[in-house]
């Protein structure tokens, strides 16, 4: 279990946090977003609950979009775009 | 947003097989309930602490309300959305619990002034940090299935008791002015106050300190103004106030006139930003509004059994009924009346190590103020069970639950940072919920302290895990 990070095509980075708790999730999809350019997509992996709220609010603040989710079973799976 | 797959339709929110482990867990404790009452009607005193705290345990995991986050967040990724939740709780809280303090039924004791709160606060900061939960959300987070966060709890257990139990070789690091203080409390010989800092510190140091509440020192000779102007207003809300407008100034203002296309903004729209700050997370607001009302209600619940016992400790009713076993020497066991975490958490330990063969009644901590009772008749040890177990039946039926093993780095912070907090804790007399949020509600700016130490100990403890985070990822895909 360790987490990944990388690019999975043109405009496409893949993060996988699961496993981790706070403030793994959070602190690195921070990270990778920092790498990633205006348009690209990152492809998050986690399954801390709390994290995703937090998560969301920091999407929201830097302008990025989460644009598609899907959840089950406690693990999430997201789409976000940077602004 | 689109293609959101989440919980499904409410009607079948609990068809499923984590549904039902939830409504069976919910039928347990009504059960068991049922089955104590039948047997004797004085376990209410106890199934009160229970039954709030699966309360507490649905808005935690509802919310994902901790208060790590409020602090670390506000650092690490700069979202403040877990500090609005707390400041909506605590001037909630604030109101109910001077409600509660009006009728007479209020069960709070100010804590002492003193240096101790705010190196208690920093260390328990710190802490956090590391362990991804605070006091309350390491409890949540195990009821969510995860077994760091249970480590977390081990952790805090089991530096507690041991550091409230210090032996005389610690006896070098305590002031002479201490000792002589110590002595001159006449305590019994078998607590042996003089054998151990965390002893002489309790004796010595904290016993001398005074503390009181802002409506004390207000002692206008009405309840309801002292109460709700020194207590509530001046106490909780105004500096609640403060906070939440340094919060929207630093770190949402920026955010919301950029998202909002304000470039010269008005008063007004300050306000609607400040408003949308404050419900930007509607769960968190929602929880932080379900936690202060009903923490409020708790106090309230137990000052009126209380009063119908006849009784100032469950110690009295638990010798009544039978039970001796684990009591201090003054018949008492630890019962605060309201939320409180670690302290219930350091009997635990304490009671193990006791199983174990070690005398850990020889102390003020443990021998005089809280006991060790057997942890099936310790409420407020149950109370935390009970948080575990609300969140658990929340995240069975959101399809959030999910046993989640830790590697060892995970293991390794949950085990330390636990520690930090459970040191931490001991110095500033509780956590993030005992120190901070049930002090400062009613009035008692020590809280206040508390949580100033506890936001530099998380600002240092934000910075050495990134640190941790760049050395980690040297040479590796995060390295840039």
């Amino acid at each position: 279990m360790a987490i990944k990070f990388g690019k999975i095509s043109d405009g496409e980075y893949e993060l996988d946090v699961k496993g981790y708790v706070c403030p793994h999730p959070q602190m690195y999809t921070k990270k990778a977003m920092q790498k990633l350019d205006s348009g690209d997509v990152l492809h998050l992996n986690f399954d801390n609950p709390s994290s995703g709220e937090s998560i969301i609010a920091m999407m929201e603040s830097e302008g990025n979009e989460l644009f598609e989710r899907l959840d089950s079973n406690g693990s999430f799976y997201w789409k976000i775009r940077k602004g | 947003m689109s293609n959101t797959i989440s919980f499904g339709a409410p009607q079948r929110m609990l068809a499923h097989r984590g549904g039902y482990t939830a409504i069976g867990l919910g039928i347990a404790i009504a059960v068991i309930s049922a089955v104590m009452l039948l047997k004797d009607t004085r376990w209410i005193y106890l199934l009160v602490y229970v039954w709030f705290g699966v309360v507490y345990g649905l808005f935690l995991q509802y919310g994902r309300f901790c208060m790590a986050s409020a602090v670390r967040d506000l650092f690490a990724v700069n979202v403040p959305r877990m500090a609005v939740g707390v400041m909506i709780a605590t001037a909630l809280f604030s109101i109910i619990a001077g409600l509660v303090t009006v009728s007479g039924y209020s069960t709070f004791h100010p804590h002492p002034f003193g240096w101790h709160i705010i190196i208690g606060g920093l260390v328990f900061g710190f802490g956090i940090v590391f362990t991804g939960g605070c006091a309350s959300g390491s409890l949540y987070k195990s009821g969510e299935g995860n077994i760091g966060s249970m480590l977390v709890l081990v952790s805090i257990s089991f530096s507690q008791a041991p550091f409230a139990d210090l032996g005389s070789w610690s006896n070098r690091f305590v002031p002479e002015s201490w000792t002589a203080s110590a002595l001159e409390k006449g305590m019994p010989e078998e607590l042996s106050v003089t054998a151990g800092w965390f002893d002489q510190f309790i004796t010595g140091d904290i016993w001398d300190l005074s503390g009181g509440t802002v409506g004390q020192a207000l002692n206008s000779g009405n309840i309801w103004f002292d109460t709700f102007v020194g207590n509530t207003l001046l106490g909780a809300i105004l500096p609640t106030l403060v906070l939440l407008a340094i919060l929207y100034s630093v770190t949402y203002r920026k955010g919301y006139l950029r998202r909002n296309k304000l470039v010269a903004p008005a008063f007004a729209d300050h306000l609607r930003g400040f408003w949308a700050m404050m419900t930007a997370s509607k769960n968190t607001a929602i929880a932080g509004l379900g936690l202060g009302v009903f923490a409020g209600l708790h106090m309230w619940a137990t000052g009126a059994l209380r009063e119908h016992y006849q009784i100032f400790n469950f110690g009295e009713l638990l010798t009544s009924m039978g039970f001796n076993e684990g009591l201090s020497i003054q018949q008492t066991v630890f019962d605060p009346g309201y939320w409180y975490i670690t302290t219930q958490e350091a009997q635990l330990g304490a009671w193990v190590m006791d199983g174990m063969g070690r005398d850990v009644m020889d102390n003020v901590f443990f021998g005089l103020e809280n006991g060790i009772p057997n942890p099936l008749i310790n409420a407020p040890l149950l109370m935390s069970l009970g948080i575990i177990v609300g969140a658990a039946i929340l995240a069975l039926i959101r399809h959030e639950f999910k046993w989640k093993v830790p590697n060892l780095e995970t293991a390794t912070f949950a085990l330390v940072g636990g520690a930090l907090m459970g040191i931490g804790a001991r110095l500033g007399m509780g956590c993030n919920v005992g120190a901070f949020f049930a002090a400062v509600t009613n009035g008692d700016l020590t809280g206040w302290i508390f949580l100033a130490g506890m936001v530099l100990g998380g600002l240092l403890g934000v910075k050495a895990f990134a640190l941790w985070m760049d050395r980690k990822s040297k040479g590796d895909e995060f390295d840039f």
